[in-house]
């Protein structure tokens, strides 16, 4: 540790920031303010929490205690202090002394962050050579040693593999072991459980907090409220670049004070959500969209059903390996039915089943009571329309020559050949329905937002007037409050039209939110199947009950809800 | 921003002996996938040079008489007789593609219409230069193409766009003018270099910077911007935040990433060198392969012109199946993934 | 894969219409500019020459560039300059066959191979594979060698030696489109192959041609006028720019302008239509990524 000699220190005070502000130049000169008047201290051993949605600009303030907010920024503070000295100022190389061995960072998604072509054990061993600590053999015990602290089985057989042969947990540990390696007195965690499933988010955050308890100050950057509140003791909420709110975690989280925090710990999809409302928009009205056209009430069978189906995939070393491993399910009208499980659960296969785009190894899949992935194109074709589909990455599902009233246009005429004017009334009203307006018929998805693009893609989904809307991941690359309002719109939608859902997704949070029955998946299997509330509240299966075991829950949510009510 | 499902791993994470048992058993496999459908190039080149010798126009024989003899005259039945029953013009299709073929894989390409020599032996003679011209280019080529890499990519925008004009210039100029214009400025103008310098190491300077030049040039643009990419990625920052300087990121990090695309280039390099050589080689008036070749089209003598193109291709083919070989040792990812 | 440096997006903002604030560089609008010379020097060779390209002048013999001869003259006393733009006509559309025949067989092979049944794909993709196994200079100069040297055998050997890369690139491009994430979507939606073709594949697949037509008509000067460098394509007395460089190189060490200006007007050529090439294929990929 640095032993400090200059002026008194208040407390135990390791970063001191005062009015930061961070700008960058764009090429035309134009600048961009992205962090506005942040201040904070961080304590010795706290763990102090940057939240906030992408764009909010708490990387960037994190960044720029290491120096690197990145080469056109244009950084003012009227403090940044590290363990009392001014980091303003500061040549490179006083910089490079500071970095890794003072203050460590672990960025998020460690498949990239760690370099795919060198093994992992020289990345770690990286700042111990930088700082020239040691000899190459010490440096080669060294890591092992870092690698068991990190929890990662085996060692010896990890540092001498790439980033690209561990899992995404294992990686995640490796990044935290080459930020930890100089035992820095501060670590900074950006998104560090991002991409993770959920088992590997705990196993993450139990390092984090074993780091804690070791003495360790560090500032945790998430959008995820369950994981803040696992860590944090004090939060900061950032939107477009400044602290709209500041306190010890418990109070922000039970007692949100400004309405973006509010809104942020409400739109947190989870068990107690269930039939309310995560956002501010008032329902949608789509109820005149397809006035009259059918009776939902008048059949009670099942629209989509699936029998023992097995689907196989040979890989590119031609080994055979089973995506779906004899999986029965069936969807019922103005239902949800939520899958739920980790990558490679064989989740998106059954989503390309139930859609006919994948035809199964055995078993049959009847839609309309009718063979449905055995039937010929033709019949296909016929029937497609009723089924309809909203993928995770909307962007690469429209063409990228097509504006939104193309992409619209073209899929009403399907579902009803109406006259070409008659058809971009239609899709004036089904933007309406999405909560879009007649300025994006023009528009190029290329050019929209994330949460645009998604709604574009629901209006598309409901165009054919469809039975059944099949949902895979389709809100995981959202932010939080964006997440909200399309859960909300989803709802609305189902409400209205009676449209049932297939609803895929990694987060169980959102899962057990809008499921009224759920099948549990893992490798192939399905695990366990039944009502949501049953499954959330007494899961039989062990696996099942270990994801749920490993949620980080928004308790303090809870609270905030019991007392409101 | 964040796409989920990024975390599954490419290869699970099973236990080591059995991972690395299954990579050895599917990389040999796929060694040999690659082996097999090299062997299919190789005979697929021999073919199609024979069938469009035998399909296209002119009459074979006639074309003989009249390379031996240097005249441009039509020739009497009588005097083609011997000559297609010599060289077997008169037989089936499939008879002379078999006798053909036969020959090739005991390494007879054929004797040279205007001198009767085998034409393997004049191709021996002359391969030797042509070889040394084009892999010092290579080597050139590659020391250029580092140097500016990481002198000009990934900084400024100045340097950068000064970079990237520099490449686009040089990638475009068309080899024999590159050679001309050395040959007027340091031959003709300042004598340093002979205008005929032969196959004499100073007569082989200028050639081997006429190579090299435009092929540093699209080696530079395919490195330059898997350099720009690779800058950006989050690595790199992680590298930084560990206290690393910036010349130590580019030369440890960035500059690895970038040489992959070139790596893959390489193979196709060595065939435009190899054709490029053709040209250089007229410049500078080396003898060479190229020169062989050049006189042997203009006066059709279609034995050494199929020959070297033969002989050509098939090394073509072989050094891809070594650059397919680099290229793994270099990516490790590619290991990771097969 | 564009090097140039890309115009700035313009701050997000709601778009109306098709209205781009797209900024066009200066080395694009230069070269266009050189383009279009060199096209008045094709269609009107008269109007910019200022001698008769062939008429012989035994008093003027190798003169360097003047005021009366620019470029200066060659060994027979033929003024370079008017030699040169009334070269540019056969250059240029030397250039222009090769591109479309090798653009022909390209599309063809690299439609058949990306979209067709297998029993089509798989013998174009092993041919694609040979003939990409011949160095490109090397199966053009196999060709003139049957064909005899003349300016349709030049468009062929070079058209058919270039195709096979373009072929390739096509086939890809085709791939990439047919496994994309909206053709999926088409076919969700219920649409039949053939609109699902007709509506996505092909058009998208065709995108980057007008980047490559660009782009290749350069590069097939480079290779037509290598072939008449080496005296093997376009016979004497046209004043094809190969050719020129070609008579001009006995004499280099007296004469360097018969050699520098020849091989100035062929890299203006190939560059502008370089620049112009990855202009519209920065603005074509532009709109696929952010």
């Amino acid at each position: 540790m640095n032993i400090h000699l200059g002026e008194p220190v208040a407390g135990d005070r390791v970063v001191r920031v005062k009015n930061l502000n961070v700008s960058f130049v764009g090429p035309a000169g134009r600048s961009h303010h992205v962090v506005k008047n942040v201040s904070f201290d961080l304590h010795r051993g706290q763990c102090l929490a940057l939240v906030g949605e992408s764009g909010s600009g708490k990387s960037v303030t994190a960044r720029s205690i290491l120096g690197l907010s990145g080469e056109t920024a244009v950084v003012e503070a009227d403090a940044l202090e590290l363990d009392g000295e001014s980091l303003l100022g500061r040549s490179d190389s006083w910089w490079r002394r500071i970095r890794g061995s003072r203050i460590g960072y672990v960025l998020q998604d460690a498949l990239v962050s760690l370099d795919p072509l060198r093994p992992v054990g020289k990345e770690i061993a990286e700042p111990l050579r930088l700082h020239r600590r040691g000899t190459r053999a010490t440096r080669e015990a060294q890591v092992l040693e870092l690698l068991e602290r990190v929890g990662v089985p085996s060692p010896g057989l990890r540092a001498r593999q790439r980033s690209g042969e561990l899992s995404g947990g294992l990686r995640q540990r490796a990044l935290i072991a080459s930020a930890i390696a100089l035992d820095p007195g501060i670590v900074i965690a950006d998104e560090p459980t991002t991409a993770l499933d959920v088992t590997v988010q705990a196993q993450v955050l139990d390092v984090l907090k074993e780091m804690l308890e070791a003495g360790t100050s560090v500032i945790v950057i998430s959008h995820d409220l369950a994981v803040v509140a696992k860590l944090a003791d004090h939060i900061l909420v950032m939107q477009d670049g400044q602290i709209v709110e500041s306190g010890r975690a418990e109070d922000v989280l039970r007692r949100p004070r400004h309405p973006y925090t509010q809104q942020l710990v409400d739109a947190v999809p989870s068990e107690h959500t269930k039939g309310t409302r995560l956002s501010l928009d008032g329902p949608a009205r789509t109820r005149e969209l397809f006035p009259g056209t059918r009776d939902h009430t008048a059949d009670d069978g099942p629209l989509l059903e699936a029998h023992h189906v097995v689907k196989s995939f040979r890989g590119p070393d031609k080994v055979q390996r089973t995506a779906v491993d004899d999986v029965s399910f069936r969807l019922d009208r103005r239902e949800t039915l939520g899958i739920v499980g980790e990558s490679g659960s064989g989740k998106s296969t059954l989503a390309r089943i139930a859609l006919a785009l994948e035809t199964p190894d055995s078993g049959r899949v009847e839609f309309l009571g009718r063979p449905w992935t055995a039937a010929p194109p033709r019949e296909q074709r016929a029937v497609r329309r009723r089924i309809s589909v909203v993928q995770q990455d909307p962007l690469s599902s429209f063409d990228p020559r097509w504006r939104v009233s193309r992409i619209l246009v073209d899929a009403i005429r399907l579902g009803d050949p109406v006259n070409a004017h008659r058809a971009e009334e239609r899709a004036l009203e089904l933007l309406g329905a999405v909560r879009l307006g007649e300025q994006h018929l023009d528009a190029l998805p290329l050019r929209m937002s994330g949460g645009q693009r998604q709604r574009v893609a629901i209006a598309r989904a409901i165009a054919t007037d469809p039975d059944v809307i099949v949902l895979d991941e389709a809100v995981s690359a959202l932010d939080v409050s964006v997440q909200a309002q399309i859960l909300d719109l989803l709802a609305d939608l189902q409400d209205q039209l009676g449209v049932s859902y297939l609803f895929i997704s990694h987060d169980l949070g959102v899962i057990h939110h809008v499921s009224d029955r759920v099948i549990v998946m893992q490798d192939g299997h399905a695990v366990e199947q039944g009502p949501a509330d049953q499954i959330f509240s007494d899961p039989q299966h062990p696996y099942t009950q270990k994801l749920l075991e490993s949620l980080p829950r928004l308790e303090y949510a809870t609270l905030r809800e019991a007392v409101s009510r | 921003m964040s796409v989920v499902q990024t975390s599954s791993p490419l290869v699970s994470p099973a236990p080591a002996g059995d991972t690395a048992g299954r990579r050895a058993r599917v990389l040999t496999r796929l060694a040999g996938i690659k082996l097999l459908s090299s062997l299919f190039v190789l005979w697929g080149t021999a073919t199609v040079t024979f069938v469009v010798l035998a399909i296209l126009p002119g009459d074979r024989a006639t074309i003989l008489l009249n390379v031996r003899s240097g005249l441009t005259v039509p020739r009497s039945p009588a005097e083609l007789a011997p000559v297609n029953r010599e060289f077997g013009f008169d037989d089936s299709f499939v008879t002379q593609y078999l006798t053909y073929f036969g020959r090739l894989l005991h390494g007879d390409l054929g004797q040279s219409y205007q001198s009767g020599r085998p034409v393997a032996t004049i191709i021996g003679e002359q391969i030797g230069p042509t070889f040394v011209l084009a892999f010092a280019a290579l080597l050139l080529a590659w020391v250029l193409t580092i140097a500016w890499t990481l002198l000009t990519a990934g900084r400024g925008p100045r340097l950068r766009s000064l970079g990237s004009a520099g490449e686009t210039v040089t990638a475009g100029l068309p080899q024999y003018w590159v050679g001309i214009l050395l040959l007027i400025v340091f031959a003709a103008q300042l004598g340093w270099f002979p205008v005929i310098g032969g196959t004499s190491p100073s007569g082989t300077i200028l050639p081997v910077i006429t190579l090299a030049v435009p092929l540093a040039g699209f080696l530079g643009q395919a490195t330059r911007t898997e350099f720009d990419r690779a800058i950006r990625e989050p690595f790199v920052l992680s590298a930084r935040t560990r206290g690393m300087g910036d010349l130590e990121v580019r030369w440890r990090h960035v500059l690895r990433h970038a040489l992959i695309p070139g790596i893959t280039l390489s193979g196709w390099a060595i065939g435009t060198l190899l054709s490029g050589a053709v040209l250089v080689e007229t410049v500078f008036a080396r003898p060479g392969l190229g020169a062989v070749l050049v006189t042997a089209v203009g006066q059709k003598d279609l034995a050494v012109v199929s020959g070297i193109v033969v002989l050509v291709s098939a090394l073509y083919v072989v050094i891809n199946l070594v650059v397919d070989v680099v290229y793994v040792a270099v990516d490790p990812r590619l290991r990771g993934s097969l | 894969m564009s090097v140039l440096p890309l115009p700035v997006p313009p701050a997000p903002r709601a778009r109306r219409g098709r209205s781009r604030a797209l900024r066009v560089p200066v080395s694009v609008v230069i070269s266009a500019a050189v383009v279009v010379l060199f096209v008045v020097a094709a269609v009107f060779p008269g109007l910019l020459a200022t001698h008769d390209p062939l008429k012989t002048d035994l008093y003027a013999t190798l003169q360097k560039p003047s005021g009366s001869h620019w470029l200066g003259t060659d060994d027979v006393g033929r003024d370079l300059f008017s030699r040169i733009v009334w070269g540019t006509r056969t250059s240029l559309l030397i250039g222009l066959g090769v591109m479309a025949l090798a653009m022909v067989v390209a599309v063809v092979m690299g439609l058949a191979s990306g979209l067709g049944p297998s029993w089509v794909s798989g013998p174009v993709n092993r041919l694609l594979e040979v003939m990409l196994a011949f160095p490109t200079l090397l199966l053009a100069l196999l060709l003139v060698a049957l064909l005899g040297p003349s300016a349709e055998s030049l468009i062929v050997s070079v058209g058919v030696s270039t195709a096979p890369g373009y072929a390739r690139l096509i086939r890809a491009q085709t791939i990439s489109v047919k496994r994309s994430g909206y053709v999926e979507a088409a076919r969700a939606l219920g649409h039949t192959t053939r609109t699902v073709v007709r509506q996505h594949v092909i058009p998208n697949a065709f995108r980057p041609l007008v980047a490559l037509i660009a782009l290749g008509i350069g590069t097939s000067v480079v290779w037509a006028s290598g072939l008449s460098f080496l005296g093997l394509g376009v016979a004497p007395p046209s004043s094809e720019w190969g050719l020129l460089l070609n008579a001009g190189k006995t004499q280099i060490t007296v004469a360097w302008w018969l050699e520098i200006f020849p091989g100035l007007a062929i890299v203006l050529v190939t560059l502008s239509f370089t620049l112009i090439g990855r202009y519209i294929q920065a603005v074509v990929e532009g709109d696929h990524v952010s």
